[in-house]
């Protein structure tokens, strides 16, 4: 599917996020925004929701616990039950630092692996950008066109907000 | 004169511009490689070829290649071992622990200083595997069934939780720094020019486009990082420590190993990021991103935690005394004063004494001072994990099993190979894969003195502050405005 966007291009982040807010203020819905780095605010300003990777990331944690848990009490103390040293065949306090590192590497890596996926962020042979200096130093303001909406408009608005070039293309997705 | 302190030192000097940033980044990653890398890398891959050939000999004629004996079952391997990940350590106390602590100034030199995490733990892994004698069955360590011939793992064993953290940390510190990495792939991706550069960088970028959705995501998916890597970097080399700790070996079986280890490894890890980073940003020209306040930041860490390791050198001689335990005197004594005496005084000369140089300010600041100081750091570093292990080994409780040890050419040639495998991936990862975290300098470009706010909109609250000002400074001083000298 081939959609159209116009894109506003921004020197600044913080002319960027006035413009967001005005834009936003005068009824335009933006597609997407593209920066070269992280800018403070900006989830909020475009009304992105709060990510709920955090809540994940403490479920694969807690997986991994159970998991280290089980594995060692279950190897140690049922499956082939020996003395070692003396100790008993469940001996919790030398099971921690298995237990924490099997957290730890859960944690991560069960967030990660959920980050590329929901971000569909996967190695791809060619990467079609709207914009490539967006990964340098411009920020780029997509918003989705059609037959219906006016140019001049849109244009004038993004200008008025600050936007130092204002151009027109064509995508396709898939 | 009246002196005044700006709030902030300058993070990035040399008035850059966002489109700067990512031009010297990525200046060296599309040039063709130049003559002194070629050379540079010819050296490395020189003690790549000791190392293969030591390696060689170990696994086809045996650990008896090794200076090993009866007595001293574990020296010039574990040193090594040890010493290695202790270096690792720096790297994630820069990308995880100042990360969390909102050290700004970490930005520029966290994605070399991951990089020589993993370079370092990959070194370091080589020593426990080889030491196997037949590494072809290392996955024996992980816990599989006994079909394999052998009963479950002992979880019981220090051993045993180092291959869980070891393998945890690794992979850790290599999807943290590879998440890191994605969005400067895409810079270089969106840059590229020849047709195999801008496959392979696309492939690297995962089809990253910048997105906002996907930076406020990125930042969370940082944050969390850094909060397990903070506690995981510790239990790293607690865990490491507890490898001797936990035994009933005079000079070994104390509780003040674990955060006395942790320190020492985070002070040897500075000195290594010092080592690079001095040659770096030379030989790159980053000297505007690692700049001299960096260097002196990064002494001062060294510093502290050179002190702390001083202090645990002191407090393990008293506690030796004041348990009143024979055996454990005597390693002490020993340690000091018995055949290994110039390892021991080499150890307190690079460890204790030198680091204390940096409350000078002069040395602080000065490049050849601080690159030698980092180079004695490291030596120091690795006498101290010879002296814990050696000396405590070679006189145990049975006078008649006294020996020596002394390592032979192999052991040697293993040791400075890991050297050459070491700068062999620093300098291919220097050549190929940006340097700097150019995302995150950016985001702190406009902490800078000498590049003022450049906003322009007409936010009634912006204007109540005195606009072309940050901090108390003018926007448009010039760069060494109110240095202290």
């Amino acid at each position: 599917m081939t959609k159209r966007f116009a894109l506003g291009i921004f020197d600044d982040e913080d002319v960027l996020m006035h413009a967001i807010e005005n834009v936003r203020a005068a009824g335009v819905k933006i597609y997407e925004v593209f920066t070269p780095f992280p800018i403070h605010g900006i989830d909020d300003a475009l009304g992105i929701e709060r990510s709920r990777l955090p809540i994940a990331a403490f479920f694969y944690g807690m997986c991994g616990l159970a998991f280290a848990l089980w594995m060692q009490i279950y190897m140690l103390g049922f499956d082939w039950p020996m003395i070692i040293g003396g100790k008993p065949h469940i001996a919790l306090p030398a099971f921690i630092p298995v237990s924490f590192e099997l957290t730890v590497f859960f944690t991560c890596h069960g967030m990660v692996i959920t980050f590329y996926t929901i971000s569909k962020l996967y190695p791809r042979w060619r990467t079609p950008v709207l914009d490539v200096r967006s990964t340098d130093d411009k920020f780029v303001m997509a918003i989705e066109i059609n037959e219906s909406t006016d140019l001049n408009n849109l244009s004038k608005l993004l200008r008025e907000n600050g936007a130092s070039e204002v151009n027109e293309k064509e995508m396709t997705k898939n | 004169m009246q002196h005044v302190s700006p709030v902030r030192e300058p993070l990035v000097t040399g008035g850059k511009s966002y489109h700067d940033v990512t031009q010297d980044v990525c200046r060296q990653v599309e040039a063709a490689p130049n003559v002194r890398w070629m050379a540079a890398l010819s050296v490395a891959l020189f003690f790549l070829g000791i190392f293969l050939y030591s390696v060689y000999r170990t696994l086809w004629y045996g650990i008896g290649e090794w200076g090993l004996n009866k007595t001293v079952g574990w020296a010039w391997d574990i040193t090594n071992f040890v010493w290695w990940v202790g270096i690792g350590h720096a790297g994630t106390l820069i990308s995880a622990v100042l990360l969390l602590f909102r050290q700004k100034w970490r930005s520029s030199i966290n994605r070399a200083a991951e990089a020589m995490t993993i370079f370092a733990v990959i070194c370091a892994a080589m020593f426990p595997v080889l030491h196997m004698g037949r590494p072809w069955l290392a996955y024996w360590v992980f816990p599989l069934q006994n079909t394999f011939g052998s009963l479950w793992v002992n979880f019981n064993s220090p051993l045993l939780w180092d291959v869980f953290a070891i393998s945890t940390y690794f992979t850790v510190s290599l999807v943290f720094w590879y998440t890191g990495l994605v969005p400067d792939f895409a810079t270089i991706r969106d840059r590229a020019k020849g047709p195999i550069a801008k496959v392979a960088y696309s492939l690297l970028s995962m089809g990253w486009t910048g997105s906002a959705k996907h930076w406020s995501r990125y930042e969370t998916v940082s944050l969390i990082l850094a909060g397990v890597s903070t506690p995981l970097v510790l239990s790293v080399h607690t865990i490491v420590s507890m490898d001797f700790a936990t035994s009933v070996v005079p000079g070994w079986h104390t509780t003040i190993f674990p955060p006395y280890f942790v320190a020492g490894a985070i002070f040897s890890g500075f000195a290594m990021v010092l080592t690079l980073m001095l040659i770096t940003r030379v030989v790159f020209k980053l000297e505007d991103y690692i700049t001299m306040e960096h260097i002196a930041l990064m002494n001062k860490i060294m510093m502290i935690t050179g002190s702390i390791v001083g202090v645990a050198y002191i407090t393990e001689f008293f506690i030796a005394w004041y348990s009143q335990v024979e055996f454990e005197q005597y390693a002490f004594i020993n340690r000091a004063t018995g055949p290994y005496w110039w390892a021991y005084w080499s150890m307190m000369t690079c460890n204790v004494i030198s680091p204390q140089l940096v409350w000078i300010r002069r040395v602080r600041y000065s490049i050849p001072l601080t690159f030698i100081l980092s180079i004695i750091v490291n030596i120091g570093m690795w006498f101290e994990r010879f002296v814990i292990i050696v000396t405590s080994l070679h006189r145990d409780y049975l006078p008649s099993s006294w020996v020596m040890f002394s390592p032979t050419i192999i052991d040697i040639g293993i040791y400075v190979g890991t050297l050459g495998l070491f700068f062999t991936l620093f300098l291919l990862f220097a050549k190929f894969f940006p340097v700097v975290n150019m995302a995150e300098v950016k985001t702190v470009l406009k902490y800078t003195v000498d590049n003022g706010p450049t906003y322009t909109g007409h936010d009634p609250h912006h204007d109540l502050i005195h606009k072309p000002t940050t901090h108390g400074v003018p926007a448009n001083a010039p760069v060494n405005y109110n240095k202290h000298d």
